[in-house]
């Protein structure tokens, strides 16, 4: 086990992690967004869909192992870049007087952690809003009738419907496309994966990746704005 | 052409440090970065004051002793070039030139803009190096290796230890300078011998040495006066995490 230690406590060994995590949380982004698209027929259902979504979401079980692993691997890559934030800046003590640094690197590569930071702030108020109450607070029922279920999207409706938490909603986004911008190829990179028929292709499916998930996101807090205003 | 150089003073290792402003008058634009340099400490010490320290050998772009962060650059402006092959015809009459040494962790510094760069041969100790028999020399091409594979070694090999990496790192992580040497002899029919061992140790001296770990910017690959690519990091880490799963380092 020692081998095994070492090499996950070496930086490289966590770069890995933070590489195979970030990984996992872009398929996680991608399921969440795709289901989270039946909000885009609620002008017709009023929220049908993603009510039986939902119910679908929070009570089956292999679902909730997933979410399980999910909430411990955002943990893990939080605590990871963190670590190694800390050490990366201990790595230099005393800077330069006179730096451009984006003469020779992306802005993007350069501000994982603030762009991180970014979507931290808002991941917090995101589960307070919605996860929070599904959890230990008060869910209406469908026109206040128990027997018709829980109104999940009735929370949705409220929340997007004031422009301020709208606003917040797409600047976390824009947080999260520039992190994806550099995160996607970068994780590769990390865990070797690099091949002159692979790497082309990898660095463009990051690309793609990074503009279409918070495209996706935004299309539901803008509608749902536009629907209850 | 006339410049004003600010540059980092500093009497020794503990002793605090600071940037003071020169006047570098007719400089020619034939002349090196270090000539300048040269000239400036000519008249420092004609007017007895203690001349600007800084690094330099071979003045060839080869020896990888010249370093100085340039204008917020690691050899200065352009590409590929060390700081004894960078001309002063890179800069404009009037400019405001600030000379820094590398900063990390790994380097530090000795006096002004000597740094010590005793981290990276530690780091070669660790492991970058092949067992060869003594006696006579081997005969040429004895081995066979393709000249694709044998051109790719040499790409990496051309690593001159410089630092510019490091220094340009907004990590301070001497990753891609671990992973020229990594890739090279693993690229070899040479290098198999030592090959597990040889990451394994080579990374955790980078790690001991207290270089910063790579969030994969490119700014190494970018300032590098040997041009060595950044797919060499993933090289590197491809390499180390095949040793550390099938080495017998238990």
């Amino acid at each position: 086990m020692g081998w095994f230690l070492s090499a996950l406590s070496s930086s490289i060994g966590r770069k890995v992690i933070v590489s195979l995590t970030g990984l996992f949380l872009i398929l996680f982004l991608i399921v969440h967004a795709s289901g989270n698209f039946t909000l885009l027929n609620a002008g017709d259902d009023k929220g049908a869909a993603f009510n039986a979504y939902s119910e679908f979401m929070g009570h089956n079980p292999l679902i909730q192992a997933v979410a399980w692993i999910t909430k411990i691997l955002i943990l893990v890559h939080i605590l990871q870049t963190i670590y190694l934030a800390l050490v990366n800046r201990k790595a230099r003590p005393v800077g330069y007087k006179y730096e451009k640094p984006g003469q020779s690197s992306g802005w993007s590569s350069r501000n994982m952690t603030f762009l991180g930071i970014i979507i931290l702030v808002f991941l917090v108020l995101h589960l307070k809003t919605f996860w929070y109450v599904v959890h230990y607070g008060e869910v209406p029922f469908v026109n206040g009738d128990p027997s018709q279920g829980k109104d999940y999207f009735k929370l949705v409706a409220v929340a997007f419907s004031q422009p301020w938490y709208v606003a917040l909603y797409l600047i976390a986004l824009v947080g999260l496309a520039f992190h994806l911008w550099h995160g996607f190829q970068s994780a590769f990179q990390t865990i070797g994966w690099n091949h002159p028929k692979y790497t082309p292709m990898i660095k463009t499916i990051g690309k793609i990746l990074a503009i279409l998930i918070p495209i996706g996101f935004s299309t539901q807090p803008i509608y749902i704005y536009l629907l209850t205003n | 052409m006339n410049l004003t150089l600010k540059v980092w003073r500093q009497k020794n290792s503990s002793s605090e440090g600071k940037m003071v402003e020169y006047k570098a008058e007719d400089v020619s634009p034939d002349m090196s970065f270090l000539e300048m340099l040269d000239v400036l400490n000519e008249k420092l010490l004609k007017k007895g004051e203690d001349p600007i320290a800084f690094d330099h050998d071979c003045r060839e772009g080869i020896c990888g002793m010249c370093s100085l962060f340039i204008n917020g650059r690691p050899h200065g402006p352009g590409e590929a070039v060390t700081t004894c092959q960078l001309h002063m015809r890179s800069f404009k009459d009037g400019d405001t030139v600030f000379i820094e040494p590398f900063r990390a962790k790994g380097f530090p510094i000795i006096k002004d803009l000597v740094i010590d760069r005793g981290a990276f041969d530690r780091i070669i100790q660790a492991g970058g190096y092949v067992s060869a028999n003594t006696g006579s020399a081997p005969d040429a091409n004895e081995i066979p290796i393709p000249k694709d594979i044998a051109e790719n070694a040499f790409d990496s090999a051309a690593c001159i230890g410089c630092g510019a990496c490091v220094a340009a790192c907004k990590n301070a992580s001497a990753m891609l300078f671990v992973s020229a040497k990594v890739t090279q002899l693993a690229l070899l029919p040479q290098g198999q011998v030592e090959r597990k061992n040889r990451v394994e140790n080579m990374v955790a001296q980078m790690d001991e040495e207290g270089f910063g770990s790579c969030t994969n910017t490119g700014a190494c690959s970018a300032v590098c006066p040997k041009e060595i690519p950044l797919d060499n990091i993933a090289t590197l880490n491809r390499e180390y995490l095949k040793a550390k799963a099938t080495s017998d380092n238990v």
